[in-house]
């Protein structure tokens, strides 16, 4: 009797691990064999001159420089805007704000604006910045755009990351007659930071991938030259991708893989940086 | 001399550093609430200058939130409020126009969980005085040194200064976190079972230096520890629940008399171990 049933007990919790290391593995295999096939498929077109030059006949020859450009712009500048307001507004939102009704509105409308699909914030840009504003179809337009996608992530993820802060060091610090606000800084901040900057890279890899947005705000298929002005034109590598695979007859299919291989290598560049914060805060 | 002559010219609210007055802190019928419950009520009593003060009492009974109307540190919970009359120096401490960020820099706080911040040794003694505006590297050298000396914490801590306060042990971390108190020259240091999370020969170092510190130094301490009180405070105040759960000053007086002869039979029965 009880034999039998420590052996059930034994056959469910092998039937668990089993389980979950199928679930693992369904996870794991997909993004494996998407980085083989595009290595497989798109190696062959890698070359110095493909990262450092510009595209010639449509894309078909010649390089991406330009759209690697253009989206290291994006990525930069959507996080000089991102960061500081989403900082600033988890700092209000954790530290300051009073539990009512506004603020529980505030962070209701925080996370719709996470589900708002990219495209409508590509028309949101083009009618603010790009019309209103009055800064064309431009680098600095784009940026502004993808900078107000980010923001839901960025405020988030400060939001969280300065709760998170024990209220031992915050009481630590004013029980010693130091203000509010240098308790803040000093204190809660640089506890805070590894998760405030986790969230912007984070945003920022994310600010790289998006297509539909800055189409609309001034992304081109083909630029004479890079951007020399944050109101410029710019091309980036979504975009090109896009251009690429869809419109233009004839392209070698190593080239777009190799477009696309080097959009995920940035990507996952960033994402490995995060690791490496991390765990460089942790360590201390 | 009156109220308004104490107050300091920059209008702190609060009177001038030392001020000579009877009576350090000073509660008169002083009730605390949160929302609708009243914590404590009716707490009168008056703590002299350079003494140590024991608040005992069970648990829940309000030592600690007694203990945070010394230096407002209530003000942190949004359904706070407190009637009566607070005084520091003879200044009702919450009265409009009290600068309560210079109150807590002369009522200083050492908590229950050694909170050293995630830093090193020097910059958690040197933080509050950096904050306050000393930027000068001698100067703040020899606030750092004196604070650990003061805090008896020097001689084990002098060569690895610029090693994290995580770093070194409990009781060693209680220290650095008087010290850090004493770093901002307060008047005042209450201490929230300062020894609770400590071993015993950690707890002693922590009493010898409290009776260090009273030269120069009023301290409160709320303590769990009923020989804790007996051995190192000249006062005790005991609180105990009302039937209405708010926390009442049951007897206050000189330790010596409270734990030998006290007048009230529920003190006796507390600290002979008869309930708590």
């Amino acid at each position: 009797m009880s034999g039998s049933n420590i052996k059930s007990r034994y056959m469910t919790q092998k039937a668990a691990i089993a389980l979950l290391a199928t679930a693992v593995l369904l996870v794991v295999v997909p993004i494996i064999l998407i980085i083989i096939y595009m290595i497989a498929n798109g190696y062959s077109s890698l070359s110095w001159d493909f990262l450092t030059q510009a595209p010639a006949q449509a894309g078909k020859t010649g390089g991406i420089l330009p759209a690697i450009i253009g989206t290291i712009y994006l990525m930069l500048g959507t996080i000089i805007f991102a960061l500081p307001v989403g900082v600033t507004a988890g700092i209000y939102l954790s530290e300051y704000a009073r539990n009512n009704w506004v603020t529980r509105l505030v962070n209701m409308a925080i996370l719709n604006l996470a589900g708002v699909p990219s495209i409508v914030f590509g028309l949101f840009g083009l009618g603010v910045f790009v019309m209103t504003f009055n800064l064309g179809m431009s680098l600095i337009a784009a940026s502004l755009t993808l900078a107000s996608q980010a923001l839901a992530m960025t405020i988030t993820t400060s939001r969280e990351a300065i709760t998170a802060v024990p209220k031992e060091y915050r009481e630590g610090s004013l029980a010693i007659g130091v203000s509010r606000w240098q308790t803040i800084r000093y204190v809660v901040l640089p506890q805070a930071s590894p998760g405030i900057l986790t969230g912007a890279i984070l945003a920022m890899s994310r600010a790289a991938g998006e297509t539909a947005p800055i189409i609309v705000v001034g992304a081109a298929f083909l630029v004479g030259g890079l951007p020399g002005s944050p109101f410029d034109r710019f091309m980036a590598l979504p975009y090109h991708l896009y251009t690429v695979s869809a419109h233009i007859p004839g392209m070698p299919a190593d080239i777009k893989w190799g477009v696309a291989l080097v959009l995920i290598a940035m990507v996952l560049f960033f994402n490995i940086l995060v690791t490496m914060v991390r765990f460089e805060s942790r360590k201390r | 001399m009156n109220i308004a002559d104490l107050v300091n010219e920059k209008n702190t609210g609060l009177p001038p550093k030392n001020a000579p007055v009877d009576g350090k802190l000073r509660l008169e019928q002083v009730n605390l609430y949160y929302g609708s419950f009243r914590a404590v009520k009716d707490l009168s009593l008056d703590i002299d200058t350079c003494s140590i003060t024991a608040i005992i009492g069970p648990s829940g009974c309000g030592k600690s939130s007694m203990l945070r109307l010394f230096n407002r540190m209530n003000d942190l919970i949004a359904s706070a409020r407190v009637e009566g009359l607070v005084e520091f120096d003879g200044v009702d401490i919450y009265q409009a126009g009290v600068d309560v960020v210079e109150l807590r820099k002369r009522v200083g706080m050492v908590f229950q969980k050694p909170n050293p911040f995630p830093m090193s040794i020097y910059d958690n003694v040197a933080f509050g005085p950096r904050r306050h505006g000393i930027r000068n590297k001698r100067a703040l050298d020899e606030i750092v040194e004196k604070s650990l000396v003061q805090a008896a914490l020097w001689d084990e801590v002098k060569d690895k200064l610029d090693q994290s306060g995580l770093s070194i042990s409990g009781g060693q971390q209680q220290r650095l976190c008087i010290a850090r108190v004493l770093a901002v020259e307060p008047e005042v240091i209450l201490m929230d079972e300062p020894c609770s999370a400590l071993d015993p020969i950690a707890t002693l170092k922590i009493e010898d230096l409290m009776r260090t510190l009273t030269s120069t130094y009023t301290i409160v301490i709320v303590t769990h520890n009923m020989q804790q009180a007996a051995r190192v405070s000249d006062m005790t105040a005991f609180l105990m629940v009302d039937d209405d759960r708010s926390g009442t000053l049951v007897e206050y007086g000189a330790t010596s008399e409270i734990f030998t002869n006290p007048k009230n039979q529920k003190t006796e029965d507390y600290i002979t171990g008869r309930f708590g």
